[in-house]
This record gives C-alpha cells, sequence and structure tokens, in this order.
C-alpha cells in the first residue's frame, strides 16, 4: 500500500505489525485515546530498602523470562555501559526471545551483537543504531524487526501501550537507595534524565543502577522514588570520557562557515526572526556554527531569544550566559559545557514527552520557530533520510528529525551537496524518515531551496542576497559532478521500519544485498 | 590581444594540484582565479602524478568562471616542460612561471607556451602568462620583466622566498616588503600590466590579513594571492568600490562617451575638469563593482 | 602498453583512490574496495577499464581503494600508476592515449 510519502509498504508487514502506512503528519491530530498504566507493585512496608545486590538477583525478583521488553536511555551515549551489563547478565541467564526497546543504540552496544546472532535479542525499538549492531541487522541477524522510533514516537507508543516495558533499566549518575534519581553529580554526570522519564511512568518495572549511591532523599529528583521498584549499585555505569566531551572547537572548515552563514543569512531575513523567537539545533560542524553566527546576529539587531532546546552544546548554553536567550529546555547534553549549564535556574529540563510526544497534549516541538537539522540524503519531494546509510545499512539515528520539522514553523535542513562522492541532494532517498511534508528549506554549500509548498518563505526571501535554486537544480548539479548514482539494491527480507512519529510506517528497511557488477 | 589579459583578479587562491579534495570544487567560493600548483606544494616523488591529476581536472571539471592558471616548476628543475605541456593540453588560461629573474625565463617560457599550443592544437595566445618574482634581482628587473612578452598579464610578488634573499624574514608589518612591493607595482603600471601581492600565512590572523589587504589595495595592486578560501571574502570586501566612487565613475563614463560621440574634446563632472585619462579607470571602477555584486546600473 | 615493474599511485585520502597495477596474467585483473559502490561502482569500473583501453594496457591486475573520487581522478591515479609502471615522465601523450 502506498503511504503519503510515496513509499510501497507492502501488506505482509502491515498485518505483522498491526500497523496502518503514514498518511500525513496531521493526520492523528485531535485523536482521542485512553493511556496505558503500568502493573505497579505497592511498597507499604517501611523496613528496608530498595537495593538489590546484582543485576543477576534483580532480574530474578523481576521475574525476567522469555520474550520480555526490557528498556534503556542513551544519555551516557558512546559512554553507556548498563545495556552491555544487563544484556550480559540475560544472556547468561539462558534467556530467549528479548525485545530491547531503547531511547538509542550507539557503538557502544556492539558488544551485544552474538545476543542478537544466538536469539538472545529478537526485536530492537531504538531511534537508531550505529556500528555492528547496525550491520547484523541489516545483514539480516535479527530473527525478529527493528522498529527505528523517533523521539517522540518512542514515547508515544509506551504512552499509549502500543510498546509495553517489562523492566526498564535506568542508569542513575546519582540515586538513593529508595530510588531517587538525579542526572547530575557522580561519576557519569549527565545532567538530564529526560529519555528515562517516561520509561519509569510506563514499565512495568523499573530498576535504577547506579554508581553514586547517595543519601535519602537524593532530592529534588529527576526521576522520583514513587515510580521505582529496585536500585542495583555496580562499579561504573558509563565512562565519563565518552558521556561528555569538551566542547567541539568551532569549525575553520570554510565549506561549513559559509553553509552557517547561509543559515543564518536565511533565519534573520525570515518573518519568524523577530524578539521572542525560538530555536534548536544539532551538533554538526555547520549547525553549531551558524548558533555562533545567530548569536552575533542577535546582539546585532538587538534580537532576543525566549527559549531553545536541545540536544545542548556550548554555543547554545552561551546564549544563556550572555543573556541572550531567556531560557532553554533541555532534553540532552552533548558536552560538558552543557552538563554544566543544567545548574542554572533559566536551564530547565524537560522529558522526552514534554519535548516531543505527538500524542500528548502539545509538546515543545510545537512551538519552535526555528530548527537546524542535518540529513544523510534529500530528495526533490524535501524527504529526508538520516537512518540508513548509501551503503544500504542502518547507521544513524532519527533522533528528534521527524518531531521537530513537524513542530517547527521553519525547519531547515543543512547537507554538504556531495558527502564525499553521495550525492545528499537526490531523485528518491534510499529510506524516508523525515516527510518532505515537514521539510521547508533545504541549505548546501552549492545553493539554498525552499520547499514549493512554502510559498510564503519563497515571497519572503525574494530580495534576499543568497543563492536560491530550486531543489531539483540542485539535484543536477550534484548529478553533473558525481554522477547519478545507481540505487542501493536490497533483497526481499525486511530487516526493519521507520515508524512515523503517529505510530503509522514511513518506510521499510530490507536486508542488503551483496554488491555485483552488472555485465557488460 | 587576448582580451582575458585584464580581466578581473583580486584574489588568486593556491590549490596542491595532485590533492583531489581541493581542487574538485574551490568555486562555490567564488576567488577571481585559481592556481593550480605542481611546484612547491607538490613533493618531489609525487610532480608526475600531479600532472595526470592537473591535466583531468582541467579537462573535466567546470570551474564555473574562475581562470585557471596553472604553476610550473621552476626552470632549474627538470620538469617545467612537461609542466607547460600538460597545462596547455588540459586547457589551461595561464601559466604561472615561478623565481622570475628576467625578461630571458619569461621568453624561454613562452616559446614553450607556443610550441604547447601549436602542438595540442589550441588557439594561438589562448595562454597567458604570469610571472612570480621572488628575488632581488627579479625585482630590481621588474620593468623589464613586464616588457617581456604580450602574453604576460602580469607580476605577482613571493614573498617569502624574496625576504630569505633579501636576508630579512616575514614580519608581518610588512616592512620588510615596502621597497619591493614599491618598485613591482611602479614596474606593472608603467608597462600596463597587473600586479598581484603575496600569500599572508597566518590564517588565525584575520585582522592583519585584512590590514594587510588595505595596505595592498591602497598602494594599487590589482589583487592578492591567497592560501584559503576563509581570506577570500575579506579581500572582495576591501576592492569593492564605494558608492561615491561608483557613482562618480559612471558619471566619467557617460560624460566622456557622451562628449566623444558628439565630438566635444572637453569634459566636466560635478563641475570638475577631467580628462581622458580618467576614463579607463572609471570603467574599472565600475567593472569592480559589478563583480562585487554593488553595481545596479546599466553600463 | 605493458605492465613493466608494479606501481601504484594516489592516496587514502577522502575523494581521492589509490590503485595499484601489477602485470597480469594473460588479460585485465580488477579489484575494487570503495564505501560508494552500490552507487558508483559500475561506473568506476567503467572508467577504469576505458582508461586501461586508451592507454592500451589489455594484461594488467589493476586494484582500486577508493574513497569517493570522481571519475577525473580515478583516470589520473590509473594513468599515474601505468606511467610510473614504464618509467615515462616525459613527452606524455596528453590528449591521445591520455585522455577524457
Amino acid at each position: 500500500m502506498i503511504n503519503a510519502v510515496g513509499r510501497d509498504i507492502p501488506e505482509e508487514i502491515l498485518k505483522r505489525t498491526g500497523k496502518e502506512v503514514f498518511q500525513g503528519v496531521h493526520h492523528f491530530d485531535g485523536h482521542v485515546y485512553r493511556k496505558h498504566g503500568p502493573l505497579t507493585q505497592a511498597v507499604i512496608n517501611s523496613e528496608g530498602s530498595k537495593l538489590v545486590d546484582s543485576i543477576h538477583d534483580v532480574l530474578i525478583k523481576c521475574g525476567i523470562k522469555d520474550g520480555m521488553t526490557v528498556s534503556f536511555h542513551h544519555h551516557f551515549r558512546e559512554g553507556d555501559l548498563v545495556v552491555n551489563m544487563v544484556m550480559e547478565e540475560i544472556h547468561r541467564m539462558g534467556i530467549k526471545d528479548i525485545t530491547i526497546c531503547a531511547s538509542s543504540l550507539g557503538k557502544a552496544h556492539d558488544p551485544i551483537v552474538p545476543y542478537i546472532e544466538d536469539g538472545t535479542i529478537t526485536n530492537i525499538y531504538s531511534s537508531g543504531v550505529r556500528g555492528k549492531i547496525g550491520e547484523a541487522i541489516s545483514n539480516g541477524k535479527l530473527k525478529g524487526l527493528a522498529v527505528m522510533q523517533s523521539h517522540g514516537g518512542r514515547v508515544r507508543s509506551l504512552v499509549t501501550g502500543e510498546k509495553q516495558v517489562d523492566i526498564a533499566f535506568i542508569g542513575a549518575p546519582t540515586c538513593d537507595d529508595y530510588g531517587n534519581c538525579r542526572g547530575i553529580g557522580g561519576k557519569s554526570n549527565c545532567g538530564v534524565l529526560s529519555y528515562a522519564m517516561v520509561d519509569s511512568l510506563h514499565a512495568n518495572r523499573v530498576v535504577a543502577i547506579t554508581d553514586c549511591l547517595v543519601p535519602f532523599p537524593n532530592f529534588p529528583a529527576h526521576i522520583s522514588m514513587t515510580r521505582v521498584d529496585y536500585v542495583v549499585v555496580v562499579d561504573a555505569i558509563g565512562d565519563p570520557e565518552k558521556i561528555a566531551t569538551g566542547a567541539a572547537k568551532p569549525t575553520t572548515d570554510q565549506r561549513k562557515l559559509m553553509m552557517a552563514d547561509y543559515c543564518t543569512k536565511f533565519v534573520v531575513n525570515s518573518p519568524y526572526f523577530k524578539d521572542g523567537f525560538s530555536y534548536q539545533t544539532g551538533v554538526g560542524g555547520a549547525s553549531i556554527a551558524s548558533t555562533i553566527s545567530l548569536a552575533r546576529e542577535m546582539k546585532e539587531r538587538n534580537i532576543r531569544m525566549r527559549f531553545g532546546v536541545g540536544g545542548l552544546t556550548k554555543p547554545m548554553c552561551d546564549l544563556l550566559i550572555n543573556d541572550q536567550v531567556d531560557c532553554l529546555l533541555d532534553t540532552q547534553d552533548f558536552d560538558l559545557d552543557a552538563v554544566e549549564s543544567v545548574k542554572d535556574l533559566r536551564h530547565y529540563r524537560i522529558s522526552a514527552g514534554q519535548y516531543a510526544d505527538p500524542f500528548n497534549k502539545g509538546a515543545v516541538v510545537n512551538k519552535l520557530d526555528f530548527v537546524i537539522l542535518a540529513a544523510l540524503e534529500v530528495d526533490v519531494n524535501f524527504n529526508c533520510n538520516v537512518v540508513v546509510g548509501s551503503d544500504g545499512v542502518i547507521t544513524g539515528a532519527q533522533g528528534g528529525h521527524p518531531d521537530t520539522a513537524a513542530g517547527a514553523k521553519c525547519a531547515i535542513v543543512i547537507a554538504p551537496l556531495l558527502q564525499g562522492r553521495i550525492p545528499a541532494v537526490c531523485t528518491e532517498v534510499t529510506t524516508v524518515t523525515t516527510p518532505g511534508e515537514s521539510v521547508d528549506v533545504v541549505i548546501t554549500d552549492y545553493g539554498i531551496a525552499i520547499n514549493p509548498r512554502r510559498q510564503d518563505l519563497i515571497e519572503a526571501m525574494k530580495d534576499v542576497d543568497l543563492p536560491f535554486k530550486t531543489i531539483e537544480e540542485l539535484r543536477n548539479i550534484a548529478y553533473s559532478i558525481a554522477g547519478e548514482p545507481e540505487k542501493v539494491e536490497f533483497q526481499d527480507r525486511i530487516v526493519g521500519i521507520i515508524e512515523s512519529r503517529d505510530g503509522t510506517i514511513m518506510d521499510v528497511v530490507r536486508q542488503i544485498k551483496p554488491f555485483e557488477f552488472s555485465e557488460e | 590581444m587576448n582580451p582575458n589579459k585584464k580581466r578581473l583578479r583580486r584574489t588568486m587562491m593556491f590549490l596542491n594540484a595532485q590533492k583531489p579534495g581541493l581542487i574538485k570544487d574551490p568555486y562555490i567560493y567564488k576567488p577571481d582565479s585559481i592556481m593550480l600548483d605542481l611546484e612547491d606544494a607538490v613533493a618531489e616523488n609525487q610532480k608526475d602524478a600531479a600532472r595526470f591529476s592537473l591535466y583531468h581536472a582541467l579537462r573535466s571539471i567546470d570551474y564555473r568562471g574562475c581562470e585557471r592558471v596553472v604553476r610550473i616548476n621552476g626552470l632549474d628543475t627538470p620538469y617545467w616542460q612537461e609542466d607547460i605541456r600538460c597545462a596547455v593540453a588540459g586547457g589551461c588560461d595561464a601559466v604561472r612561471i615561478p623565481k622570475t629573474e628576467s625578461a630571458k625565463d619569461v621568453k624561454t617560457v613562452e616559446n614553450a607556451v607556443v610550441q604547447a599550443e601549436k602542438d595540442f592544437r589550441r588557439e594561438e595566445g589562448s595562454v597567458l602568462i604570469m610571472a612570480a618574482i621572488e628575488s632581488a634581482r627579479g625585482v630590481m628587473r621588474a620593468l623589464d620583466i613586464c616588457e617581456s612578452s604580450e602574453r604576460l598579464f602580469g607580476i605577482a610578488l613571493s614573498g617569502g622566498d624574496y625576504t630569505k634573499d633579501l636576508q630579512t624574514h616575514i614580519t608581518g608589518t610588512g616592512v620588510e616588503l615596502m621597497g619591493a612591493r614599491q618598485n613591482m607595482v611602479i614596474a606593472a603600471r608603467a608597462a600596463g600590466v597587473q600586479c598581484f601581492d603575496t600569500v599572508y600565512t597566518d590564517l588565525d590572523d584575520m585582522e592583519g590579513f585584512r590590514q594587510d589587504v588595505e595596505t595592498i589595495h591602497l598602494m594599487g595592486f590589482d589583487g592578492k594571492s591567497i592560501i584559503n578560501p576563509r581570506q577570500i571574502d575579506i579581500v572582495h570586501e576591501i576592492f569593492t568600490p564605494s558608492q561615491k566612487d561608483i557613482i562618480f565613475a559612471e558619471k566619467v563614463v557617460r560624460e566622456i562617451d557622451d562628449k566623444k560621440a558628439k565630438g566635444i574634446g572637453v569634459f566636466t563632472v560635478d563641475g570638475k575638469m577631467i580628462d581622458i585619462a580618467f576614463y579607463d579607470g572609471a570603467k574599472r571602477t565600475i567593472e569592480l563593482a559589478k563583480a562585487s555584486g554593488v553595481y545596479k546600473g546599466d553600463l | 602498453m605493458e605492465i613493466k615493474k608494479p606501481a601504484a599511485a594516489g592516496t587514502l585520502e577522502s575523494s581521492d583512490c589509490q590503485v595499484t597495477v601489477e602485470a597480469g596474467s594473460g588479460g585485465i585483473e580488477f579489484s575494487l574496495d570503495s564505501a560508494v559502490i552500490n552507487q558508483y561502482g559500475n561506473q568506476i569500473r567503467k572508467v577504469a577499464f576505458d582508461t586501461l583501453k586508451n592507454l592500451g594496457v589489455n594484461n594488467v591486475r589493476l586494484t582500486i581503494v577508493d574513497k569517493g573520487a570522481l571519475d577525473c581522478t580515478i583516470r589520473a591515479r590509473i594513468e599515474a600508476a601505468v606511467y610510473r609502471s614504464v618509467g615515462q615522465t616525459e613527452n606524455l601523450p596528453w590528449g591521445g592515449a591520455i585522455r577524457s
């Protein structure tokens, strides 16, 4: 069945998942449903603590068995040790057919690949995967399905009960013996616990894992003891070096600086750039450079930002330090400056649900004026791919890409026209993650294309001195330099789906086919 | 005369001809000229490979209006003749001679270029020449060099080697380059060719770079050699004529065109007497204004 | 042209490719390692064979490790490797056997 971005979603996968095809960004606006509540075990007896000796013991207490779903957060990024230690124990206990429901998985989790191969793990829900897990999935090693969810889409699936979590494991930088968790402090300081807040509300069992036990009460708690069943203390939950690195040095690459300048010039000339505007950006070199040059323009034109959202980095926190923004709404911290900034009273922690869940009564992303995004590929319909690499292997994450693009009044994608030899602007993306309907502008080093659906923006930019081109022109330039790329060939077997933030199917990901030269 | 001889050359960006990542699309930064280097940037054992890279880049990459100058190896090396054959066959716009010390050096290169134009069926005179001056002797013979060939569009100072020859070094103040700059720009003007300043190598000191460009702009130089795209905008900005200059230049051109057509030989603009010598300068101002994107008129 | 001794050209930097030629065993043996093989593998092979044909090389083992090089770079590296293998650096046939 063809969906709203023109992708043919096979009946087989609709039947298997019970899902519908994607029918447009606002299809579910006004949708009414009843929220799913988790099983809850009362703790009335006032003796003892919630401390359990080991991961093994806590798994027994939680009643781990074949076919269960376990969840994790990714605030420790590439420094995470929790997923591996829990899965190793589950594997040792001989449990099979586990579904992992993680807010994201990265290269840090390469060690769980053998558990995919031996059937310990058979389904994966995640924002995305990188490294060896991506290779394993794309090579058909996962028996079930990989479901790629956006940050908002993941919350929606937990809140509606579409995805039910049996045990949530929450790595907590600090925790007391009754389960009050904070993202700040300890050895694995990650600032916030936004993704895990949702798991603590909706999982049947909630286990806090910490390497820094503090005296009760660990207040103000980011995740309250009222939602936590057990606490386990381990030697290390993360590698601090890889959780939050020092702030990236601002890029000196002229190509990125040029795209950043184009972006800033576009932003300041758009109708949304006025006192009280809101803004979110990513961690790429060009995104960071555009935040820096935007700060300069704001100062010169005496324009103040009302709020910034993220995924935060130093340049965003500098806006707070320099009093150019009223407040920051934080879902994740990418560098030490951002972690440090959490202490500022105008730096608010928000849950992934507040941030992006399309099925709550209005998420923060809906109030965004601008979001600056990256993409692996954008096609002439402005559909973006941020998950599947040019070799057909899953190698990225949806993150908040589709959520912020859908919410923001002006969603800008920055990408160099050629990534190596691969055209970033193409006729048809390998896999759709973000529908072109919600992408307004594409900025490349060769020119800028405004989505024709946004005649208002085209009109607003009429007299602006920027290298405007049509998206087809950008594609043609890319193809004239690199040659027209052949499409990646896949086998028939579906190994994963790209779930739209509303739970419908945006696209499917198939098993890769080894390349063979065509005969001549 | 080759119509490109007097084209606008505010920025000439150096690129190692051996580096595919550098030479594939420098035009996105919009320098007026690029200088594909076979000389100092290319290691001794890569001289051969660099030529193939240069040849195919010239043949297949659309540099979108950027002038393509090739810096050949010095006349004291075994490479320069094949460099010229490769560059001319590839379709370069100009050849840059390093370490030029005399009119004879230019003649030597010119002869090889003429031969290559014949060998590779290029129109005679289609390949221009520029001479880099890198020694005290070269500076003292600047006028000779400027007048050595009809193909020579200009001379360029190469500050590193020149200051060594002078037994000093690059200081950042420009004091060590004063004499050479002055002598060369005067010689170039006397001969009616262009003059280009040396590179500024400290990429972190953009303020120093700006001052350097302002100095050479006021001295009368036509442009600056640059080593990084980051430097382009500053040069172009400084070489952008002011609105006042543009308006005046426009009046001069119109007045002289108009009066000449009527056979009148006395020109006045804004009540001031001007003479025909203003004409070329005014035309150049309009060209610069067009290239800088600040001219909206119809001249 | 006969490949006289093994030779290589190019680098493993982004947008470049490293080409190695060795005497073949009676034909063209082609091997390619590239991150863009799915999109451009056939094109790279076509360019490589075309370049060898222009040079008159038909007995060679050609290995390309590609880092996203454009066609013009692939041609240049193959030619550089082939001429290195025969030791010729002057009077090269620009626009003849060496052509786009």
